[in-house]
């Protein structure tokens, strides 16, 4: 460990929330309507969008309404990609010769691209033609975010209204954080970014004859345009089968900077989004303070654990200064690995520069119960400060059963109908990946896709089911999941963990919408100073983190004793 | 649900012309106009004009006089169309095997000298273009000694490759491999391939 290393993490956290705030105000005008410095150049095609699709964009929705046409929206998306993976065989722009995906790994992949998490039982460069990336994956990486975000925008009208009844308009909140934020700032970043020497191609591949005279086919792809996205919209999935830590997807120190502030900039930008359109800024820099305090502790963590000395390099009594470096790349080393990896986890992205599967095992368990706090820190677009809040309602319910008053968030009335919803939306994050890798821990199809055994083949499973519900996206890629149990399962840990969550917050602002707005009292409890930063960390912590112990603790948890072991016999 | 489908239908339409179409067109149509070279991989050519590989690509070095780089999962060994990394967890039996194996053939080609971690472990992309500082100069005696050469002027190309961290914060200090063994090669002549 170095002070450059310790210096590395903290400015990429860093960085991400300060460049956030300003996106964020600017996010909060985009959903309320306000005018921007865009509009000349996205108002035509905003317009052309509503008269094409026949929609009223000024026409506010009930939050039933809302959500029905968010499902309609996500339902015909995943038939498209579906249908698009199924055929690539016979589409254009195939120059690798790519057939169609099987039924089971195209289903696994339209439901992992449509809920956001990008999860990838598939090589890219092995397996997706650059049609498949471009008009397909693409597509769903912009609009899959921005339907995350909807859910946060129509969250906060529910909080602001005094006895209303709509929370907006899906198509406009869709359109326009599409147009407004997404696209602009991707474009720029892509631009940036290939300046910076990622690949961007049309053509497939390039034949070198190296050196030393041997042959290396050297993959391509219009990858600067979809890493953009990837990153921006919280999505994760790489057009390269490592993901960014290919150096044609990630080639220098700067590089990953970039992308690793943009993994989670939009996720923080939801945040203060939501805080300026509730008029409740104090209140959701609370939120951040305590989303920043948890996931810096979670990268304080990574930097020490993975420098400990690797145990395969002790055995050979090799020098271990540099740290545990299996799959991890030396333009990376150690503190640019966990730094992305910290960013990565917390929020639901799911990118990875470095393999998550031979970390250490703490390491490992670090990053799985960053994605079992239920990613809001900040989580995806929207998504995430949506979580939140519910989060933070569940806070105050528990302190106002210790005070005995009725509990009140940002001006309304919390009762039992709202945290009925709140729990529903938490606890279905430990059913999907409890109950799911239960049933795989003893399945001899699902066990066959393992690469290791003992502890960390169990991680392997509780790894992916995480990621999969939490639509994270990252895995212990030793897993082999493109066979039908995983794909299929994993597809429903993905429906699962995406929609009902997305449906308990739209229900949410249904009931809240309709409440009249107070004004604080005597009797409120406060919701932004350090008490309440505290109570909302011990809420996360309790609800999220410890249903996951004791799954934790029969895999890297006793993984990490039988590794002291092996360490103290050298 | 129903009503909403048409109007589902025209946005995903609509959506993939702009983003899945027009979006990657303008980037790759303005990546390829302003930095053609990055936008097409970053190759080296050789002074014909051939493709030698990417200078962000790691390739497989084995004869002795080239600096070496680490071990790779990518297909059979820097597969620039197979990345991967082992993905083996820290307590694997074969991964363990693997890095003694590798200890025990780096101190017979070099006798001297502490074997640094990246020496003996697969990066990330199994693509990885650099090693460490400390690898390049565990591997100077070698490459004099297959070259024929003094150790110093070995010593000399290797250090003018060392890149520091970016800004002195970011990332670690690193030698790019491939650049290196064609500067080798530009100073020192190519090595006789049947001195092996």
């Amino acid at each position: 460990m170095n002070i450059q290393g310790w210096a590395e993490i903290a400015l990429t956290l860093g960085l991400a929330v300060a460049l956030a705030w300003p996106l964020g105000i600017y996010m909060s005008r985009v959903w309320n309507g306000e005018r921007t410095w865009l509009d000349p150049l996205m108002k035509p095609v905003e317009g052309l969008f509503y008269r094409a699709a026949g929609v009223d964009p000024t026409r506010s929705q009930g939050w039933f309404g809302y959500a029905g046409a968010l499902l309609a929206f996500n339902l015909v998306g995943f038939v498209v990609l579906y249908g698009l993976l199924r055929l690539q065989g016979v589409l254009p722009m195939n120059p690798q010769g790519f057939d169609g995906l099987s039924p089971h790994l195209a289903f696994n992949t339209a439901v992992s691209f449509v809920t956001n998490t990008n999860w990838q039982s598939y090589g890219g460069e092995t397996t997706v033609s650059t049609f498949s990336q471009m008009v397909g994956l693409t597509v769903q990486n912009f609009v899959s975010a921005a339907t995350g975000a909807t859910i946060a925008a129509a969250l906060a009208r529910a909080f602001l209204a005094n006895r209303g009844t709509g929370v907006g308009n899906f198509w406009a909140d869709l359109t326009r954080t599409t147009l407004y934020v997404l696209l602009p700032l991707a474009f720029v970043v892509a631009v940036v970014l290939a300046g910076l020497g990622v690949v961007q191609s049309l053509a497939a591949s390039v034949q070198a004859t190296t050196v030393e005279g041997g042959q290396q086919t050297i993959s391509l792809f219009p990858t600067a345009s979809q890493l953009a996205i990837k990153q921006l919209g919280i999505n994760g999935g790489g057009v390269f089968n490592v993901n960014s830590a290919h150096p044609l997807e990630n080639p220098t120190p700067l590089t990953n900077l970039i992308t690793a502030i943009c993994i989670n900039v939009m996720g923080w930008a939801a945040f203060f989004a939501f805080g300026r359109s509730v008029m409740a800024q104090k209140d959701v820099r609370a939120l951040v303070m305590a989303a920043v305090l948890l996931l810096g502790t979670a990268g304080a963590a990574l930097y020490i654990i993975e420098s400990q000395p690797a145990p395969a390099l002790v055995a050979a009594s090799v020098e271990t200064s540099m740290g545990n470096m299996e799959g991890k790349e030396v333009r990376f080393g150690v503190p640019s690995s966990v730094a992305w990896a910290m960013q990565t986890t917390g929020a639901s992205n799911g990118s990875v520069n470095s393999m998550h599967a031979s970390y250490m095992p703490l390491g490992g368990a670090v990053t799985m119960f960053l994605m079992q706090l239920g990613e809001i820190l900040p989580g995806g677009i929207g998504s995430g400060i949506a979580v939140m809040v519910l989060m933070a309602m569940l806070s105050v319910f528990v302190a106002g059963l210790m005070v005995g008053r009725t509990p009140e968030y940002l001006g309304k009335k919390i009762e039992a109908r709202e945290i009925q919803f709140a729990m529903l939306a938490v606890l279905v994050v430990p059913l999907s990946v409890l109950g799911f890798s239960a049933i795989a821990a003893v399945l001899p199809q699902a066990l066959a896709g393992l690469l290791n055994k003992g502890p960390h083949g169990l991680s392997e499973i509780l790894y992916a089911y995480t990621s999969a519900t939490g639509n994270n996206g990252s895995a212990f890629a030793g897993l082999t999941a493109n066979a039908p149990w995983w794909n299929t399962t994993l597809g429903l840990a993905m429906l699962l963990g995406r929609f009902v969550p997305a449906m308990a917050v739209l229900a949410v602002a249904g009931a809240l919408v309709a409440k009249p707005r107070l004004a604080p009292s005597t009797g409120t409890l406060p919701t932004h100073g350090s008490l309440f930063i505290g109570l909302v960390i011990g809420v996360i912590l309790i609800l999220g983190g410890l249903q996951f112990f004791p799954a934790l603790s029969l895999g890297p948890i006793v993984e990490h004793f039988d590794m002291l072991q092996v360490v103290a016999r050298f | 649900m129903l009503n909403h489908i048409r109007p589902a239908l025209v946005m995903v339409v609509l959506f993939t012309g702009l983003l899945g179409v027009a979006y990657p067109l303008a980037v790759t149509g303005v990546a390829q106009a302003a930095f053609p070279s990055q936008a097409n991989g970053s190759l080296v050519k050789d002074t014909g004009g051939k493709v030698v590989g990417s200078a962000l690509v790691g390739q497989a070095f084995v004869q002795p006089a080239y600096l070496h780089p680490r071990p790779s999962a990518a297909g059979n060994g820097y597969d620039a169309s197979a990345s991967s990394g082992t993905n083996m967890g820290p307590l694997n039996a074969d991964l363990t095997a693997r890095v003694k194996d590798d200890t025990a053939r780096l101190k017979a080609e070099n006798p001297t000298g502490a074997i640094p971690a990246d020496a003996v472990t697969a990066s990330a992309s199994g693509l990885d273009p650099h090693v460490s500082p400390q690898y390049a100069a565990f591997q100077i005696s070698r490459i004099a000694k297959a070259r024929g050469v003094k150790e110093a002027q070995v010593r000399e190309v290797i250090e003018n490759h060392i890149e520091g961290r970016t800004f002195g914060v970011l990332g670690q200090p690193r030698v790019n491999v491939l650049l290196t063994n064609r500067a080798l090669d530009a100073r020192l002549g190519r090595p006789d391939a049947s001195s092996e």
